[in-house]
């Protein structure tokens, strides 16, 4: 194997729980909800996926629990803000901070544990083949569906009328409610959709990335995955460059750093920020104002007159 | 101006929607206290009444966005249960909003199907967008962001789509508070057109010139209560107003010798580029306000008010010093507090969030304009009792009425928190004040306050510019008007020049020179 092919894919690998968490989080922001809880939604996912396969031996039963903690945490969330209308913001970080508190509390029992990693992808001879075999046709069920969201979710988005209600409740929820959208009722089911997609990026990390669970391993994944929805202006394309482009110079400053050249780790360490959010502010300032507003009733609570 | 329709004879037939004892509270306050209505085919039916008379309130439960505490509806004779808009939508009932249902990043047609129930592809729904909107002589292109669009054209989007439903009644929630009068007589002529059509509409509205023009029945509301159903062509705009407020109205009058001497004022050839990308730019300004004036400045919104506003204020810089001159100095690059000391003042739009900060209590609002101006500030520290001195004043001069002696600013209703704001500036006695949309949403009542202050103001030797869209009220107080559009300020004409048909082509882009030309023939039309 080639050091660029080796390369790739661990870039894919690196940037797939970002993918996961952010589509998840870009559907709830188009909703007008600004849940800043994704790092403690992961990583309840990671702590429940690893648990849920440790004690099933099936890696996809352990990301059925990961989206079902990091729903489930969504849904207190959820509860706070749509139901009692509190604060979008306090509630979303008091969730970071549950759910890596919990997340310690259930993980305790496996730290030290492994479990067999997620089974990648073999077809017989395109696998086989020269370079992309392995790329295109050789990696693990998250992988293809973190691509699989990303389109299915522009999809839904520009293509359906439900993504339009929802973009319709992000943009103006008095409009909304005005034309009798029951725009509580949308944000609820866009939150929980977030809060899967996120508790599937954690499970992603002990199912797929490490075969063990050490407590704290999303490690601010969570708030790279938030950040990138803002830079990518609210834009599932945009998105998955982000992501990439993130997990890319992740990856590269690593073999640099193997390469000992003379730059500081920390500033190496620091690249991948530095790099997504300059490529990003590029392509939204290079694409003028048009498109690129946030949703226009983001993290404003709402509460209907009846 | 009675347009020649035939009068219909309502009792003769069966109304179309019949409003039974509804009655809607919240807590113990009756937003609406047992409200009988009829609604016949081919009528247009005014619904009258002061801000929190309870108008909103009926017609959001006409149209199933607010489940009433009693009272019953009939559509056809039947009872109808409205569980919400679709149910209204599906009867037949559409509705126009005051503040627009619209969503700006979306486009025209994506707006019109959200107002719809999706039953027909996106592409059907666009060639009938078209057609419909052609038909009404109501040009719309479906592919625009609404955020691109005029506010003429954004009411034309929510008309189209309520006629889009093909709906038996449609509700009209105050739709000229922001046209041209050039734009309100264009939409009169599709409401003719819909009556025409045996439709029944109802009309909400606080321009009774209109509504004397436009309806064949009114109902009056005040207080949550019906005053009256009449027919308001029998009567005059002073009855219909004194049966909406239940007492006369004071006529604003103008005091004192108005000496127009120095400017004080001084508008230098400002040009500016919006912050915001959805702003106005504006170009080349120049104009000067002298003391003992009032200039207007009047205009659709969205042309560039706000951006001159804050202009103004100091809350965005001139890029030139002399771009704005207050008594001789020069302004442009100072501060909002640097301004006030020059003994400039600012009444921005907006009540609650930019004029006053909501949740705190209207002494330390007093205080967060006035600090740099006045007493209410020792060595650093705030003096308490001069910032509740400052209150009572206001409250006594401008009769602010309000539950306590310094309660919350948005514990105030909208016409006395604003005779709050706009006394709290004048009692500084300002020699410059700059105030935008002085009455808007404001009771009759306080209005007339308000326009005798500013007037009392200028009568004093203060120079006064402001910012409206409401014609009347320019045309009540103002020496001078001038029209802004697109960034544009156009050269002032003499308050008694200056028809309504003059300003309105100014409004809609009209350049002084056509203007003349084209107003007769828009009068010949």
């Amino acid at each position: 194997m080639g050091l660029l092919e080796a390369i790739i894919i661990s870039v894919i690998a690196a940037s797939t729980p970002l993918l996961l968490a952010a589509a998840g989080e870009l559907v709830v922001e188009r909703s007008g909800v600004l849940n800043l809880g994704t790092e403690g939604m992961m990583i309840m996912g990671a702590a429940c996926g690893f648990a849920g396969c440790w004690l099933t031996g099936s890696t996809f039963i352990g990301a059925l629990c990961g989206i079902a903690a990091g729903c489930a945490l969504s849904l207190v969330f959820a509860a706070l803000t749509l139901g009692l209308a509190v604060n979008q913001v306090a509630a979303g970080l008091a969730l970071t901070i549950l759910g890596v508190g919990l997340s310690g509390l259930i993980g305790a029992g496996f730290v030290g544990e492994k479990i067999t990693p997620a089974p990648h992808l073999y077809l017989p001879v395109l696998t086989g083949l020269p370079f992309i075999g392995k790329i295109l046709f050789g990696q693990d069920g998250f992988v293809y569906f973190s691509v699989a969201l990303v389109i299915g979710i522009w999809w839904f988005l520009y293509r359906t009328r439900a993504g339009l209600v929802l973009r319709a409740v992000g943009d103006s929820h008095t409009s909304a409610h005005a034309l009798g959208y029951p725009v509580l009722k949308i944000r609820l089911l866009a939150v929980l959709f977030g809060g899967g997609c996120a508790g599937l990026g954690g499970a992603f990390l002990p199912l797929a990335y490490t075969p063990f669970f050490i407590p704290g391993m999303t490690a601010g994944r969570g708030w790279i995955a938030l950040a990138l929805v803002v830079f990518s202006s609210w834009m599932p394309g945009r998105l998955a460059a982000g992501a990439y482009l993130f997990g890319a110079v992740t990856i590269m400053q690593l073999h640099a750093q193997a390469f000992g050249l003379g730059i500081p780790s920390q500033l190496m360490t620091a690249l991948p920020y530095l790099a997504t959010v300059i490529v990003l502010v590029l392509i939204s300032r290079a694409r003028g104002s048009a498109g690129s507003v946030a949703p226009a009733s983001l993290g404003i609570v709402f509460v209907p007159d009846r | 101006m009675v347009n020649a329709v035939p009068v219909s004879e309502p009792s003769a037939r069966a109304p179309l929607l019949q409003a039974i004892a509804m009655t809607k509270r919240y807590g113990t306050f009756a937003a609406n206290d047992s409200i009988d209505l009829d609604l016949y085919a081919g009528e247009i039916h005014a619904l009258l009444g002061e801000n929190g008379a309870g108008k909103s309130t009926l017609v959001k439960t006409m149209y199933g966005l607010i489940q009433p505490t009693s009272g019953e509806l009939r559509w056809m004779g039947e009872k109808l249960e409205l569980t919400g808009p679709s149910d209204a939508r599906s009867q037949g009932i559409a509705m126009v909003f005051q503040h627009f249902s619209l969503f700006d990043n979306l486009t025209v047609a994506e707006n019109v199907a959200l107002g719809l129930d999706g039953v027909e592809s996106f592409a059907a729904m666009s060639a009938r967008l078209a057609q419909v909107s052609r038909d009404y002589g109501l040009p719309l292109d479906p592919n625009r962001e609404v955020w691109r669009l005029s506010v003429g054209e954004r009411q034309r989007i929510e008309i189209v789509r309520a006629l889009m439903q093909n709906p038996k009644l449609l509700i009209l929630d105050e739709p000229t508070a922001v046209l041209t009068p050039q734009e309100a007589d264009q939409l009169f002529t599709v409401l003719f057109r819909l009556k025409s059509e045996g439709r029944a509409l109802l009309y909400i509205s606080h321009k009774l010139d209109e509504v004397k023009r436009l309806c064949d029945t009114a109902t009056i509301l005040r207080g949550g209560k019906k005053i009256s159903t009449c027919d308001p062509r029998k009567e005059t705009a002073a009855s219909l107003a004194r049966m909406m407020v239940g007492a006369e109205i004071g006529e604003v009058k103008a005091t004192g010798a108005r000496a127009t001497t120095i400017p004080r004022l001084l508008i230098q050839d400002l040009s500016l580029t919006p912050d915001d990308p959805h702003g106005v730019h504006l170009k080349n300004i120049s104009i000067e306000v002298k003391g003992g004036e009032i200039l207007g400045i009047a205009g659709v919104a969205g042309n560039g008010q706000d951006e001159l506003f804050a202009a103004l204020s100091g809350e965005r810089l001139a890029p030139r010093e002399g771009n704005i001159v207050i008594d001789s100095n020069a302004a442009g690059g100072l501060s909002v507090t640097a301004r006030r000391k020059l003994g400039a003042a600012f009444v921005p739009e907006e009540r609650l969030g930019h004029g006053t900060a909501p949740r705190m209590k209207l002494s330390e609002n007093a205080l967060l304009t006035g600090h740099a101006a006045s007493h209410m500030v020792k060595h650093g520290f705030v003096d308490k009792p001069k910032t509740l001195e400052t209150v009572d004043k206001t409250t006594k001069t401008f009769d602010v009425r309000k539950a306590k002696r310094d309660p919350e600013a948005v514990s105030l209703s909208g016409g006395n928190l604003q005779k709050f704001i706009v006394g709290r500036e004048i009692l500084r006695e300002p020699g410059v004040l700059v105030v935008s949309q002085p009455t808007w949403g404001v009771d009759a009542g306080a209005a007339a306050v308000i326009r005798q202050a500013l007037l009392d103001l200028s009568s004093r030797g203060s120079a006064v510019l402001v910012i409206s869209q409401d014609l009347d009220e320019l045309a009540e107080i103002a020496d001078r008007i001038a029209v802004m559009f697109h960034g544009h300020l156009s050269p002032p004409v003499a308050a008694h020049e200056a028809t309504r048909e003059k300003l309105g082509l100014l409004m809609g882009g009209a350049s002084a020179e056509a203007d003349a030309r084209e107003a007769s023939h828009a009068i010949g039309a």
